[in-house]
């Protein structure tokens, strides 16, 4: 290949649309070559649970057959990959779990089936922490996910696999899904773009449930443009989810372009507390000057319940998830114990196998706030608490049109370093649990390097606010080149 | 009842509302089905898969609100009711629990000594109901039928005011008549759709607060509840006057033993871990709503009974009966506009002949091998005095038979009612001539034997002469 020309794997995915376009290559050998890539590579990250070569390279001929009877779709032929909560007819989808180990679903999620009606070709299924409970990769039960940037270190989770896949340049995009940060710390954490867009903005069917008012669906890429590609299709009403809205989706593509003079950019104080490492602060700092010197103001916000958010999180997060895990019994799919003696020892022995340790302390958590007794106190404190947090926010976007800070406390942490420490852990979520607890848009995006280690600027915005999102970070993108970098094991 | 002790009864009924589809998926709720063919994605409880409400139930739900004279929520929230069961997919169940649809409503019974009693009922909320265990034929294994699962359930609560198994019954069939009023459960209580859990306890008479409660699950028959809590009421007195403690638990009532007994306490689940769930919304229905569905009720049972006292004049029990479904109620109305015969008699055969032909031949009032319009001209003719209440009675065997209208059955048969007077004399004449000793018997003063005379001529014009005419003629002519 000519010294100009960027090789396949390095093209986001906007570039790919163009090449596919232009006939530079097509999706077979798109296809082809990352899963090449994957196969030659993922044994470093573990970032797949399974790839699905055969089905791929079966869609891309599809796609490039349709392409040549003039049938464009907006993603036709553009490989991606699905995190393994996705349910995906035909395919397994463990979710990380050993429960669901032996788990082929007979369904498509709708993320799923509306990604597949653009044209996506899916590579495989990206690896996860176990139910999506997780901010390191570790609670998989299909082993931990590596951060391309160092190796030794995680690649944040629970949408670990997504994230390192995307980093490494194993595929240009790739779905995730966020309940307390889910998308954005993974994101930060390997210097790629994430969103999490509004609660309701994307269809949770088909998504296996952790905490089903926090969570939703979104995507990790390498670009704003592509998450604005990708989101536009994934986006809108889904009549099998009743908490999905109804209401248009916007061209989220075409409003990129627009500067982002005037924009109001809000900063709070808390954000930048002791909790924050220094030098990812000044990295976050050095982002908002560039906004700044884009025509942005910045604004001093207050968000005096952020605090709680932690703790909130961990009331309402366990407390759904008790409930919504009680489906994996062993009676019709999903792991089931051998020889068990009654109904009782049925049910115990296949959770107490199936589930890993992160799994089950959060849904003992779980059960327990919700006894009766303790209901008041916790659960619905907690969610007394939640609707504060909420308030807060929408008092700060009355005067601003984004929040900016830091999407995590430090960079990359090593594999086992908290794996014993789960409160350090859930720590790590401090900045990006309160959009989730109040269901507002936010996405992080590289804004730099500690130590060679990739920081992320978070930003959120008021409900249905993502085209404002994706605009200023477009724009960011085009005055800065931090996106473009890319770990040295994986060029 | 020993005197000295007062029973308190509340009931909670789950009524299967007559949906096709499930309370949270397409799935249909027809009964019968081969197991497992009627549970999707949603009734088995798969991974992603999410519950949305069908809009139906909500319309359900408001009539019956309504016709119990109760508040109708503007806001109602679903919430899940977490417990492990092979037959419970999920895992949880999704039920109504701190803001139910229908609250403070009432209903009326009439009470041994004959009096209005109000019943109040607490709440009514929408549910989805289980599947079922199966053991029979599977050896050592338990299979599950998930076909029932998210069947659509409204379970009406009512107050403990209660006082004895017949109220309690009273008070069931009254729900029973009404929901099937509304047309929004079918019923069935073979098939499931209409079942009751009994709560019982009993204080000394005059004593204030109540005393401790036992549940009985699941019965399904009126008899069966009846039965049931008088056994209970009798076990728990024979206890407490035995020195013993009533014990709060669950019971299951044996239809074969008669009896109640202890459910084993792995059936039930002590702390349900209810919270609202996050997967559906809060239900907000507005006032516009709820006022078109008050516009679209049908007239209710009690409405209808004391309308056909009113207009029909007829006796109250009669009304009652009548009103008991509003098919049979229609039936009555029908057949009433249509003949100039009095409304208490078109009463009469309905309750008498036609329950009777339906009960005997297992048939609904829907499938009446007579019609409305039919019984009508057949009481039209004993109106007119074309034929005799007693003829009549032939008519309609033939009717139910197949043999057509009254009127062809009548001409057929040759059943017209002689009325001509000249052709009653002779035939008396004929009854005097051939029984001299029992004439001269008569005119000595036996007057009984006006009844043998008119027997005999009723015999010989084959029951076809008019009773009155032949009485008057007799009497002419023994000169009585």
């Amino acid at each position: 290949m000519s010294g100009a020309a960027k090789e396949m794997h390095a093209q986001s995915m906007s570039e790919l649309a163009a090449g596919l376009d232009r006939g530079d290559f097509t999706s077979v050998e798109l296809t082809k070559s990352l899963l090449k890539r994957i196969a030659a590579l993922d044994e470093k990250l573990n970032a797949f649970i399974t790839v699905t070569g055969d089905a791929a390279l079966e869609a891309a001929a599809r796609a490039d057959k349709a392409r040549a009877a003039g049938d464009v779709g907006t993603l036709n032929g553009l490989p991606i990959v699905h995190k393994d909560i996705f349910c995906t007819r035909g395919v397994k989808t463990s979710c990380g779990s050993k429960m669901l180990d032996n788990f082929i679903s007979p369904y498509d999620a709708t993320v799923v089936e509306r990604l597949a009606d653009a044209g996506a070709v899916v590579l495989g299924k990206s690896n996860m922490d176990e139910f999506a409970m997780g901010s390191s990769n570790e609670t998989s039960y299909f082993g931990p996910v590596r951060n391309p940037w160092d190796l030794a270190r995680s690649p944040g989770g629970s949408s670990g696999g997504s994230a390192a896949a995307v980093a490494a340049r194993l595929a240009p995009a790739a779905t995730g899904t966020d309940t307390g940060g889910s998308i954005r710390q993974p994101a930060a954490l390997t210097g790629t773009v994430g969103i999490k867009p509004t609660y309701g903005r994307v269809s949770r069917y088909g998504m296996i449930a952790f905490a089903s008012s926090l969570d939703q669906a979104g995507v990790i890429t390498r670009t704003a443009e592509d998450a604005a590609r990708l989101l536009g299709v994934m986006a809108g009403f889904d009549e099998r989810d009743s908490t999905s809205i109804d209401r248009p989706v916007p061209d989220y593509l075409g409003a990129l372009s627009e500067s982002i003079k005037g924009l109001r950019v809000g900063i709070v104080r808390q954000h930048f507390d002791a909790g924050l490492e220094e030098a990812c602060g000044g990295r976050v700092k050095d982002a908002i000057a560039v906004l700044e010197s884009l025509g942005a103001t910045t604004v001093e916000v207050d968000l005096p319940n952020l605090d709680l958010s932690v703790p909130t999180y961990y009331v309402v997060a366990p407390a759904e998830c008790s409930s919504n895990l009680s489906r994996f019994d062993g009676v019709r799919f999903g792991h089931r114990a051998e020889n068990a003696e009654d109904l009782l020892d049925l049910y115990c022995r296949s959770r107490g196998e199936g589930f890993g340790d992160e799994v089950k302390r959060r849904i003992m958590t779980g059960t327990y706030v919700l006894s009766a007794g303790y209901y008041d106190a916790y659960y619905l404190k907690a969610q007394q608490v939640r609707q504060l947090i909420a308030d807060d926010f929408e008092q700060a976007f009355a005067d601003v049109d984004v929040i900016a800070g830091p999407t995590t406390p430090a960079p990359a942490f090593r594999l086992g370093d908290k794996v014993d420490d789960p409160i350090t852990m859930y720590l790590n979520d401090i900045y990006t649990i309160g959009a989730n607890l109040a269901g507002l848009p936010a996405m992080s995006i590289p804004c730099g390097f500690v130590d060679e280690l990739p920081v992320g600027l978070h930003l959120v915005g008021a409900h249905f606010a993502e085209a404002t999102l994706l605009r200023t970070s477009h724009q960011y993108q085009k005055a800065t080149d931090w996106h473009t970098a890319c770990p040295g094991d994986f060029r | 009842m020993r005197s000295s002790w007062e029973t308190v009864i509340g009931l909670e009924i789950h009524s299967q509302l007559a949906t096709r589809s499930k309370i949270f998926s397409g799935a249909s709720t027809a009964y019968g089905a081969e197991p497992n063919t009627q549970a999707c994605l949603v009734d088995l409880g798969y991974p992603g898969v999410l519950p949305v409400l069908n809009e139906e139930v909500v319309h359900m739900a408001t009539m019956f609100g309504l016709a119990i004279n109760a508040t109708v929520a503007r806001r109602s929230v679903f919430a899940r009711k977490n417990y492990f069961y092979p037959d419970l997919p999920k895992g949880y169940q999704i039920s109504q629990f701190e803001l139910p649809i229908v609250e403070h409503g009432e209903l009326f019974i009439t009470d041994a000594e004959g009096r209005e009693k109000r019943i109040g009922i607490t709440r009514a909320h929408l549910e989805e109901d289980a599947g079922k265990s199966i053991h029979e034929g599977l050896d050592q294994y338990s299979g599950i039928d998930l076909n029932r699962a998210g069947t659509p359930l409204l379970e009406i609560v009512s107050e403990p005011d209660l006082s004895s198994a017949k109220e309690a019954v009273a008070y069931m069939r009254r729900i029973h008549t009404l929901v099937r009023y509304l047309g929004i459960s079918d019923g069935n209580m073979q098939e499931g759709s209409f079942r009751c859990d009994a709560n019982v306890s009993v204080r000394p008479l005059g004593q204030e607060t109540l005393g401790t409660r036992t549940e009985i699950k699941n019965l399904n028959s009126f008899r069966f509840v009846e039965k049931a809590i008088n056994f209970e009421i009798e076990r728990q007195i024979e206890h407490l006057e035995d020195g013993g403690e009533v014990v709060q638990e669950t019971r299951l009532y044996d239809s074969e033993k008669n009896e109640t007994r202890p459910m084993r306490s792995k059936e039930e689940a002590n702390d349900y871990r209810y919270f609202p769930d996050p997967d559906l919304l809060p239900v907000e229905i507005s006032v516009e709503y709820i006022e078109s569905v008050r516009q679209q009720l049908p007239e209710l049972p009690a409405a209808k009974q004391h309308r056909f006292v009113d207009e029909y004049g007829l006796r109250p029990d009669d009304a009652d009966l009548l009103t008991g479904s509003r098919a049979l109620a229609d039936f009555f109305e029908t057949a009433a506009a249509a003949t100039q015969a009095k409304a208490q008699l078109v009463a009469n055969w309905v309750i008498g002949d036609l329950l009777g032909a339906l009960n005997r031949d297992g048939l609904d009032i829907g499938d009446s091998k007579v019609s409305a319009i039919d019984l009508a001209g057949l009481l039209t003719r004993i109106h007119d005095n074309t034929i005799s209440g007693k003829i009549a009675k032939q008519v309609f065997e033939a009717m139910w038979d197949g043999a057509g209208t009254a009127d062809a059955v009548i001409e057929a048969k040759g059943l017209q009612q002689i009325t001509d007077s000249s052709a009653i004399e002779a035939v008396v004449d004929d009854v005097i001539t051939a029984n001299p000793g029992q004439v001269a018997e008569y005119k000595a003063g036996k007057s009984k034997l006006i009844g043998f005379f008119v027997g005999q001529v009723m015999q010989a014009t084959k029951g076809q002469a008019n009773p009155a005419q032949v009485n008057r003629i007799l009497r002419d002519k023994l000169g009585g």
